[in-house]
């Protein structure tokens, strides 16, 4: 029988299986950020181990980090000392790291693509749930803990039950106005957050292969808000020309022999998929969301739902409590949310691609007088060639405020944050209570709706403009 | 890590589905450096509710959690561990648990048991019915007993191993180390390494 995309990358790393154990895999690449990491390091040196392999690792300041006086010390105390820590760790063991300032310093998710380190067929891990974005790549990789991190740098492996496969099969064309962000958003709106839950998803068909490399990267960035294990798609054209000529990318033979290992990444067609979904992309439209978890989504032409037309009564009581939370009422037609934030930017919707469409709706447009808009790209990188674009004079000129780099407003930890009962229209992965800030509310959308959001006031998509 | 066999303590009902890390232990919360004093963060957002649970005399010194389904969602941040150990949790039991949520627990010695959501809610009216009454919980036979109450609860035979006999998981993988440095061998030389470093040019 033939076997899936995600059991042949997972078969070439198991370094040691045995029956009624975990297989120990080894790790490709290992990113390290300031938030989960100096607990490990702290672990290492009680130990008295070194970093095994320095040379498969890297780190980067992202989440705790400010966007705004960058060139100056970090303002909040704390958050200085976690930075400085990450700092110290990186000389002392020898890693290498991006700083803050640094041109490739940037959310982790989006420097390991760049840098060409993300690549077909590797095993990638980082102390950060959406590690599963460089799956995107043909590649096994997910989110650990620090307890976990620490075992990888002091053994380049981790022990790793086998998860199920499953097939994500999208097929047809996608409506102009729709993107990456509403595959994902109403595939996670249809099967629940639970769904993906023991599985490594293979997302493949039409509509996958005819997506850019950042567009499959935001779709398998969400792969853990349905509680999968890791998300994936088979490597191709689009992939290998995404990834020659970066810094770290194979060169001259070396390529060649790259790319013909990376061409037999591919579920054989006799492969059996312990679980399949279809999505007709055909059928969609730009999706937002009104309660506190990515499966509480719907159409943005469609209405908060109301709670008692829900089966189960979990999903009710959820409901109830989430509309609560978010100041809704059953019926309230979408549109006329109003918010008060736009977030553009996070490893979901933060890449050049991302900036450049939203970009496209905001020019000769003002950002309502009610709104104040963030653009944060998602790397120092990102930043520059927005820039060299002119991107950021368009920003700017609708009224937008264009940052430096880092997870910003994605997750409430650094000086980015919603102020209480605060709404925001977000181009991020999470509308968990308070995750963009204590009391703050969050609606999940695309960059094309973040930015006519920004415009009118209200969600809204471009076509309403 | 400590050897873990039996624990025996009072329970907490927490009455809700879908608690993700985030949840459990805000963003702001994370900046420590330490694996310890993160139980002020612990349910941060709804400890000012004195109707919340965690502020119900009857439950105060609760060693054994029983959350609703998907708890631990979210974020990968073991913090959401320790908050719950710094703050005296030993075991949770539930339904339904994020992979990662999971994975960490067995890392750092939370034992993580998993019930069938009816049994969940038998637990919930037994608790709330006899708040000071003990629990055990029995890893060795994956029993949770009490007066009146018993129920079998499953967790994965490897964590369980490592828990009963209180071993460190990076010390069992270098014994295996020749076995890393032979597979080291076999990776292709095309594999990317971040050192030295490059620049785009
Ligand atoms: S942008 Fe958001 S989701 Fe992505 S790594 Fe940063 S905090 Fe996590």
């Amino acid at each position: 029988m033939g076997r899936t995309l995600s059991e042949k990358v997972w078969d070439d790393h198991v370094v040691r299986a045995a029956e009624g154990e975990p297989d120990l895999l080894y790790i490709d690449l290992h990113l390290v950020h300031e938030v989960t990491s100096p607990q490990a390091f702290d672990g290492l040196r009680q130990a008295g181990r070194p970093v095994r392999r320095p040379d498969l690792t890297l780190a980067t300041e992202d989440h705790n980090t400010p966007t705004l006086n960058i060139d100056q010390p970090i303002a909040d105390p704390v958050s200085r000392t976690q930075v400085q820590t990450l700092r110290n760790n990186a000389a002392e063991f020898g890693v290498r790291i991006h700083s803050l300032g640094d041109l490739d310093q940037g959310i982790v998710h989006i420097i390991g693509p760049q840098l060409g380190l993300t690549q077909p067929g590797l095993t990638v891990v980082c102390g950060d749930s959406h590690t599963a974005t460089h799956g995107a790549f043909g590649a096994i990789a997910f989110g650990i803990g620090t307890s976990e991190v620490e075992h990888v740098l002091a053994t380049q492996t981790l022990p790793q039950a086998r998860p199920k496969t499953m097939a994500v099969n999208v097929h047809g064309e996608l409506p102009v106005g729709v993107t990456a962000k509403d595959i994902v958003l109403a595939l996670i709106a249809k099967v629940g957050t639970g769904g993906g839950q023991g599985y490594i998803v293979e997302y493949r068909g039409s509509t996958i292969e005819a997506l850019s490399m950042e567009g499959r990267m935001t779709i398998c960035n969400m792969s853990i808000e349905w509680g999968a294990k890791a998300g994936m798609m088979a490597p191709d054209e689009t992939t290998f020309a995404y990834v020659k000529g970066r810094p770290h990318a194979p060169e001259g033979a070396e390529w060649d022999a790259a790319v013909e290992y990376w061409k037999t990444l591919r579920s054989d067609d006799d492969a059996v998929f312990d679980a399949e979904i279809d999505l007709d992309a055909s059928q969609l439209s730009p999706f937002v969301t009104w309660g506190t978890n990515p499966g509480q989504g719907v159409p943005l032409a469609a209405s908060v739902p109301d709670p008692e037309t829900f089966a189960d009564e979990a999903d009710r009581t959820a409901a109830k409590k989430a509309l609560e939370y978010m100041a809704l009422t059953p019926g309230q037609k979408m549109r006329d949310i109003n918010v008060d934030t736009v977030f553009l930017g996070s490893c979901t919707n933060g890449r050049i691609e991302d900036l450049r469409a939203a970009a496209e709706v905001i020019q000769g447009r003002q950002v309502a007088d009610t709104v104040r808009m963030l653009v944060v790209p998602g790397s120092a990188r990102v930043r520059l060639q927005a820039e060299s674009e002119g991107l950021d004079i368009i920003f700017k000129e609708a009224g937008a405020e264009w940052r430096a780099a880092g997870c910003s407003m994605c997750l409430g930890m650094n000086p980015d944050q919603l102020a209480p009962g605060e709404r925001a229209a977000s181009t991020s992965n999470r509308n968990f209570e308070g995750r963009q800030g204590k009391g703050g509310r969050t609606h999940l959308v695309s960059p094309l709706v973040a930015a006519a959001t920004a415009v009118t006031g209200h969600l809204s998509a471009p076509a309403d403009l | 890590m400590d050897k873990f066999s039996t624990h025996t303590g009072t329970a907490l009902p927490l009455r809700r589905s879908n608690v993700d890390t985030d949840q459990i232990i805000p963003a702001v919360y994370l900046k420590r450096v330490t694996k310890t004093g993160f139980e002020d963060g612990l349910f941060a957002a709804w400890r000012n509710d004195p109707s919340f649970v965690l502020n119900q005399p009857q439950y105060a010194g609760a060693s054994i959690l029983v959350p609703g389904p998907d708890f631990g969602t979210g974020s990968s941040r073991e913090h959401a561990v320790w908050a719950l150990q710094n703050y005296g949790f030993k075991v949770v039991i539930g339904s339904r648990f994020a992979d990662i949520f999971r994975g960490n627990s067995g890392k750092a010695g939370l034992v993580v048991g998993v019930v069938d959501q009816k049994i969940i809610e038998e637990l919930w009216d037994f608790i709330e019915e006899h708040p000071s009454a003990p629990l055990t919980v029995d890893l060795v036979e994956r029993q949770i007993t009490a007066e009146g109450f018993q129920a079998d609860f499953e967790i994965d035979y490897y964590t369980r191993w490592r828990l009963l006999e209180g071993l460190d998981d990076i010390g069992l993988t270098l014994r295996s180390a020749d076995l890393i440095d032979q597979f080291e061998q076999t990776r292709p030389a095309f594999k990317p390494k971040t050192l030295p470093a490059r620049v785009a040019s």
